[in-house]
């Protein structure tokens, strides 16, 4: 079995899916497995057209940190939320979506990106992918 | 063989490793990837990923703030 990393992703601000994604894509280039389980606010960024919506986990400022962020990133010449979304799938790796969320949120599987989410799951997914993960991490 | 090229100058934390890693499973065994960039830290971490990946690292130059680095798969 090749090692793997799996996260959790319960935070929906856009700094925290950021941290998840780059240690996702950097997981799959190493030549590890990974996968994404998003729940709670996490999940919220699955929804259609709301990958890069979230906000600033501190200092958000009404909008305004995020944008200053957004402006120091596109000078830095980081990728966009959208594009390691897309290096993600490519590299061979999973997103999961909770379906405890969905039905507590009322969020139907059309209201989400269903191109991209592997699958619809509950804790026990989490839980057979985690146990043979040398990564887990909760953000 | 082929001789793949990718250019990440100017690209930062992960895309340059990601990059390597699109190119390295497209690539053919026995095919040469050489990677171009500027970002600091993947010149240390892509040989890392190689090694992972238990392929071969040929060369590794850094000329001005810009490296190139050669694989074969």
């Amino acid at each position: 079995m090749a090692d793997k990393t799996t996260i959790i992703v319960h935070s929906g601000d856009m700094d925290k899916v950021y941290s998840a994604l780059i240690i996702a894509n950097g997981s799959l280039a190493m030549g590890m497995e990974a996968s994404i389980f998003f729940t709670f606010w996490g999940l919220q960024r699955l929804k259609k057209g709301a990958l890069e919506k979230g906000p600033l986990s501190k200092m958000n400022m009404f909008g305004l940190g995020k944008l200053m962020v957004k402006l120091k990133m596109k000078k830095v010449g980081v990728a966009s939320l959208e594009r390691l979304l897309q290096d993600f799938k490519e590299l061979g790796g999973k997103i999961l979506a909770c379906d405890l969320t969905m039905e507590i949120m009322g969020i139907k599987k059309e209201d989400l990106r269903e191109d991209i989410i592997s699958d619809y799951c509950a804790v026990g997914t989490y839980v057979s992918e985690a146990r043979g993960s040398t990564i887990t991490l909760f953000i | 063989m082929a001789e793949i090229k990718v250019d990440c100058t100017g690209e930062t934390c992960p895309i340059p490793l990601v990059e390597t890693r699109k190119a390295l499973r497209k690539a053919k065994s026995g095919d040469i990837v050489e990677v171009i960039g500027t970002h600091p830290s993947s010149k240390k971490e892509i040989p890392m990923a190689v090694k992972a990946l238990g392929l071969e690292l040929l060369d590794i130059q850094e000329k001005d703030g810009v490296w190139r680095i050669r694989i074969r798969r």
